[in-house]
């Protein structure tokens, strides 16, 4: 029995109420063979350097994790990414994957939705429910969400330059289920700086950008709560070829410019701060991926805490969402895919992940199938009912090697981050390239080190075997391209087009004055206006981003 | 819209247009293959994302390139691809080879080769290999020309 007195604290005050509103999901924990496993184990006389840096899970500095019970109360949500071709065929992947036991899903909408062009439209050409589902008019949102209740499953779409458009069609489905707006649950992407930095699905240039960002969370903070307006991404970042201390760095640094903006515009960080949520990669390197969300959490709540002064626990917690590594994966010998994206889904829980991608093993090759898609959430079935990970809190905390390297990148991290500041902030930083600049070099240098031999990659350069039969890939099918533009005219068709024109022209006048953009676009979508349309009108008053490559 | 680069004082071994055509926004792959091919010693211009056939054909013509690199994550390939070589035919330059790279998959690229692509790379496909297939297209390039 522990007889500290910070712990006889925590447990009072912090553990105690907790677990009289959310009560765990077993009387007991145990391992396999019988041993009781312990909610938390703690040092038997914590130093001051323990309560400091450490401390206790559901507290500031939240290193062990955002809840006193983490996974021991509710396990992190199984959120499969997925969307393809057309919404109708899209609906149909994600109640399989329901029935298969997700928790969540996850909408990955195809390049033109992301970048406001039409199905029509030339530039789409080629690219129409190719990476993920089209979606042109409320008419496909409701063929997306078909039988789907949305007061009941919470829904995450990775959409960013077009955030506010899909947001608001999501809101006006869930009406039309009969689902109060305020009950809608899910996070939205919605970080746009880092598509200038990493991911390219930016359309107008930074300022009107961050108004957006700034309109969907006061927005969503009065009308719709429960919804996440945000989602500050490092995956991008970290897929884009930076290091795990670049990652975390370059996130938080967003964080901290979308933090000052909607300060700027009058909101309040008690208010917005609670739902702003994250997410990251996580690669196969176990032991730093651990390190780094550990680091992310303790890093992002002193930020908090220090820089904006606010000592809300509900501000500090850094909530996440994490995907195993995309640029991990390889084409040669696919099926050792799925040891790597084990690993990662591994160091992901053991970081205290709030919810969870895992990789199929064929996404070097393609979108994944229906059934490389069903193992992949199999292997977080595995890690949550037979590991027994789920059963304690923050499992590697206090070990030597851990704690250093947690240390170590919160350190680094809060180094770049004043080197941020120098620069004038993440805006400046990003402007002139220097974000991208730091991420290419560390790219490079990764790409040198597996050319060399000097980072082994099992398939690649090492361990190589000839090619045996390619296993079947997913394919789209063509036809998919000309289907949706004939679901497009057929709305087209049927709508009153003196009221698209209406809401449209109202729009523009919002667009170009302060108010917040979300009204005017709710009300555009239920009348069938388009993305491409809506965008034309934004395009117009906003202008269009012009990189420097 | 473009940069170009070269590795070193060395003597050029040629000019490269890497291009993103389509809307994919992926460019770790095409980043690394252009400082990869201009530290081997060829003038490298990459267009930057989200270019039209049209125009990475015409940048292609305007600069002079021996090759073009494609880079595509985004499985528009099939579409976006042909459509390169049929601009870059438009404007005369049928001759110029057009190697590419990105989420392709094995079905693909027979009717991607037929239809004049010189070759294919998928992820995980060694820098050696890479540059060899450049090397080998622009000195027969030279040869023809």
């Amino acid at each position: 029995m522990n007889t500290n007195e910070d712990f006889r604290r925590w447990e009072n005050e912090i553990l105690r109420p907790f677990l009289a509103q959310a009560p765990e999901r077993a009387e007991q924990f145990a391992t396999g063979s019988g041993l009781e496993l312990p909610r938390l184990a703690v040092p038997a006389e914590p130093t001051a350097a323990y309560s400091r840096d450490l401390g206790f899970p559901g507290e500031f500095p939240f290193t062990r994790g955002i809840t006193p019970t983490m996974y021991r109360g509710r396990l992190w949500t199984f959120r499969q990414y997925a969307g393809f071709s057309t919404a109708t065929e899209a609906n149909r992947r994600y109640r399989y994957l329901l029935e298969q036991g997700t928790t969540g899903l996850s909408v990955a909408f195809d390049l033109p939705t992301q970048l406001g062009l039409d199905s029509s439209d030339p530039m789409s050409a080629g690219e129409v429910g190719r990476v993920g589902v089209a979606i042109d008019t409320l008419a496909d949102m409701e063929r997306l969400f078909a039988g789907i209740p949305l007061d009941r499953v919470s829904t995450s779409m990775t959409i960013n330059a077009t955030a506010p458009i899909l947001l608001a069609m999501y809101a006006v489905v869930a009406e039309r289920q009969g689902v109060p707006i305020a009950r809608i649950r899910g996070t939205l992407q919605n970080d746009i700086l880092k598509e200038y930095i990493a991911r390219g699905t930016y359309i107008f240039p930074p300022a009107p950008s961050l108004r957006l960002v700034s309109d969907v969370i006061a927005w969503c903070a009065r009308e719709a709560p429960d919804f996440n307006p945000i989602s500050i991404s490092g995956y991008h970042i970290r897929e884009a070829g930076s290091t795990a201390v670049q990652e975390v760095a370059f996130t938080l640094g967003n964080a901290i410019a979308y933090i000052e903006r909607a300060l700027a515009a009058g909101q309040r960080l008690e208010d917005f701060g609670p739902k702003l949520s994250f997410f990251f990669c996580v690669t196969s390197d176990v032991l730093e991926e651990v390190a780094k969300f550990r680091a992310a959490r303790r890093l992002y709540a002193r930020i908090i805490r220090d820089r904006f002064r606010c000592d809300h626990a509900r501000c500090q917690m850094l909530r996440f969402h994490t995907q195993t590594a995309g640029h991990t994966l390889t084409a040669q010998q696919p099926d050792v895919n799925i040891v790597r994206v084990t690993l990662q889904a591994l160091a992901a829980v053991l970081g205290g992940t709030q919810s969870l991608h895992t990789n199929a093993r064929d996404e070097a090759l393609a979108l994944p199938t229906e059934a490389a898609a069903a193992l992949a959430l199999r292997t977080q079935q595995v890690l949550a009912y037979e590991s027994g990970l789920a059963q304690t809190v923050d499992p590697l905390g206090g070990s030597f090697l851990i704690e250093q390297l947690t240390d170590e990148i919160e350190r680094q991290a809060a180094a770049l981050i004043a080197e941020i500041d120098g620069r004038g902030g993440m805006g400046p930083a990003v402007a002139d390239g220097w974000v991208q600049s730091r991420i290419e070099e560390a790219a490079y240098r990764h790409q040198c080190q597996i050319e060399s031999g000097e980072r082994q990659i099992v398939g690649v350069n090492c361990a190589v075997a000839p090619e045996t039969a390619t296993p079947p890939v997913f394919a789209v099918d063509p036809a998919v391209e000309a289907r949706q533009q004939h679901q497009l005219a057929e709305t087209l068709a049927a709508r009153d087009a003196a009221a698209v024109r209406e809401s449209l022209a109202r729009l523009d006048v919002v667009a170009a004055g302060r108010e917040n953009v979300m009204p005017a676009l709710l009300d555009a979508v239920r009348r069938q206006a388009t993305v491409g349309e809506i965008c034309a009108v934004l395009r117009g008053r906003f202008g269009v981003h012009q990189p420097s490559v | 819209m473009r940069v170009a680069m070269n590795g070193g004082t060395q003597r050029s071994r040629g000019r490269v247009l890497i291009g993103k055509p389509g809307l994919d926004g992926h460019t770790r792959g095409a980043k690394f293959i252009a400082k990869a091919l201009a530290d081997h010693g060829y003038e490298v211009i990459y267009t930057g994302i989200r270019r039209t056939p049209a125009e990475i054909a015409t940048a292609a013509v305007q600069e002079d390139v021996d090759v073009v690199g494609l880079s595509l994550l985004s499985g528009a390939h099939n579409t976006l691809f042909p459509q390169v070589l049929a601009e870059l035919r438009k404007l005369g330059a049928a001759d110029v080879p057009v190697i590419a790279g990105g989420v392709i998959p094995q079905a693909d690229i027979p009717g991607l080769l037929t239809a004049g692509i010189t070759a294919v790379f998928t992820p995980g496909a060694p820098i050696e290999q890479i540059l060899a297939a450049f090397d080998e297209a622009c000195t027969r390039r030279r040869k023809m020309s």
